[in-house]
């Protein structure tokens, strides 16, 4: 937001840019948390011939599974799976318009979820708008600048794929731990009633009727 | 971001004609840029939660746009000025680093400082209950993290880049981003270790006390009895 102002003939690059901004293709990546008997359902519009995908994973809570289903914008269920811990799933877009993706933990009585999801629409945007209209080819150090960029997001990608996969574990381990302290209080706890429970109740049989061994006497 | 801005720029010269056309047709581009993003329904005193596990040093940038429904109309009209939306970031030891009321559409941003599970709560600030009319709010957001939230247009315009330079100055910064991560592995994978440590060390103890416990409980029992019956005349 520079101090100079710009003469309107500089407005062109940001029409340029602008213009390249309205189809910018859309991706959102989120992690949200799933009460227990809740649907979350997400919209987003899709422009026809356009591929896009879905990857969802389910982090913490109860038996690690979610339901999943996606409609597109007439309404039919183009996928539909229950009870799954993680998917995939591609597709390409028939109808333009609003497609929707749902996530139901209507099974589960008392467990929330923590559910991740990635949704990407199309193939990624240039960094700079006239990147994306060349009229020559890439020179060598374009094209390994290309190469590398590929190869780091294959790297990112499953970086985020172990960070997942080590959430999920981590919290297992922290609620085996939290788990092994109560139950060992709670263990504790019984064994000292029941040991003084077992000891008065046998007193008791002694102690209210007549002692047996009178009647052993003879 | 480089919309708003780009208006705000031209908005400066109103003399010329072309300006004017220009700003016209900016404005139309505008808010047909503002049409994407993923949206999703929100009541009226409902709170949504998002969690970003990220490394430290790493910023992220949230973008939302509310959308109200219009009964009249049946169809989601832009919210009115008077309703906002009141975000609040906490940092993995559950301290507000952001809470804060923006308009109807609005734009937080933030730096964590530690390393861990952030939790971005989103809810509306609405206090008359009339104004939702039993409808939703339908909220689109859109939230960029780390290297995916620098702006590379405005990166070269500030240090004067060529596109290969721009190019690379990604890759340096896809690879910096890496590279928190991976230290952002290690810490995890140190405290996942510390606490499969703690569980190994409790189940042991527990096993040996348990074990001690029975043994005495059984001892004190028997002695118990024992004098019990003595004094009853029974042994």
């Amino acid at each position: 937001m520079g101090g100079v102002v710009p003469r309107s003939a500089s407005a062109l690059p940001l029409l340029l840019l602008l213009l390249l901004q309205a189809e910018r293709p859309r991706g959102a990546e989120l992690t949200f948390e799933l009460p227990d008997n809740a649907k979350q359902c997400f919209h987003e519009e899709v422009e026809q011939g356009v591929k896009f995908s879905l990857d969802y994973q389910v982090i913490t809570g109860g038996h690690y599974d979610v339901d999943c289903f996606v409609k597109d914008p007439l309404g039919n269920t183009i996928y539909s799976e229950t009870k799954k811990q993680y998917d995939s799933f591609t597709h390409k877009a028939e109808v333009k318009g609003v497609y929707q993706f749902c996530f139901s933990n209507e099974f589960s009585t008392f467990s929330h979820k923590t559910v991740y999801f990635d949704f990407q629409v199309g193939d990624e945007p240039p960094i700079l708008p006239d990147m994306g209209n060349r009229v020559t080819a890439l020179t060598q150090m374009e094209s390994a600048c290309v190469t590398i960029h590929e190869a780091l997001k294959t790297v990112i990608d499953s970086q985020k794929h172990y960070r997942l996969r080590e959430a999920q574990d981590r919290a297992r381990a922290e609620d085996l731990n939290s788990r092994v302290s109560y139950w060992s209080i709670g263990e504790t706890i019984a064994l000292f009633v029941v040991s003084f429970s077992q000891v008065l109740l046998l007193k008791s049989f002694f102690t209210e009727k007549r002692p047996i061994g009178r009647t052993v006497h003879s | 971001m480089a919309a708003e801005r780009s208006l705000w720029v031209v908005g400066l010269c109103p003399g010329s004609g072309l300006g004017r056309v220009v700003r016209v047709l900016l404005l139309l581009l505008w808010f047909a840029a503002r049409g994407g993003a993923l949206y999703f329904h929100i009541g009226e005193t409902e709170k949504k939660c998002f969690i970003e596990e990220i490394p430290d040093e790493t910023m992220v940038i949230g973008n939302y746009r509310t959308q109200l429904y219009d009964k009249q109309r049946e169809e989601y009209q832009p919210a009115t000025p008077g309703l906002g939306m009141f975000v609040e970031v906490k940092d993995p030891e559950d301290k507000v680093i952001l809470a804060r009321q923006y308009g109807s559409e609005g734009r937080f941003t933030f730096t964590s400082h530690t390393p861990g599970e952030h939790q971005i709560c989103l809810h509306s600030n609405s206090t008359k209950f009339s104004l939702f009319a039993g409808g939703m709010l339908r909220v689109h957001l859109d939230i960029q993290v780390g290297e995916h939230a620098n702006d590379y247009a405005e990166i070269a315009a500030k240090d004067k880049l060529s596109e290969l330079q721009l190019r690379v100055r990604q890759l340096v910064e896809q690879v910096e981003q890496i590279q928190k991560e991976q230290n952002y592995q290690r810490w995890r994978e140190e405290r996942f270790r510390q606490t499969s440590e703690s569980t190994n060390q409790r189940v042991l103890w527990w096993s040996i006390l348990q074990t001690l416990i029975l043994v005495a409980i059984g001892v004190w029992q028997m002695r118990h009895l024992k004098s019990f019956f003595e004094a009853k005349k029974l042994v």
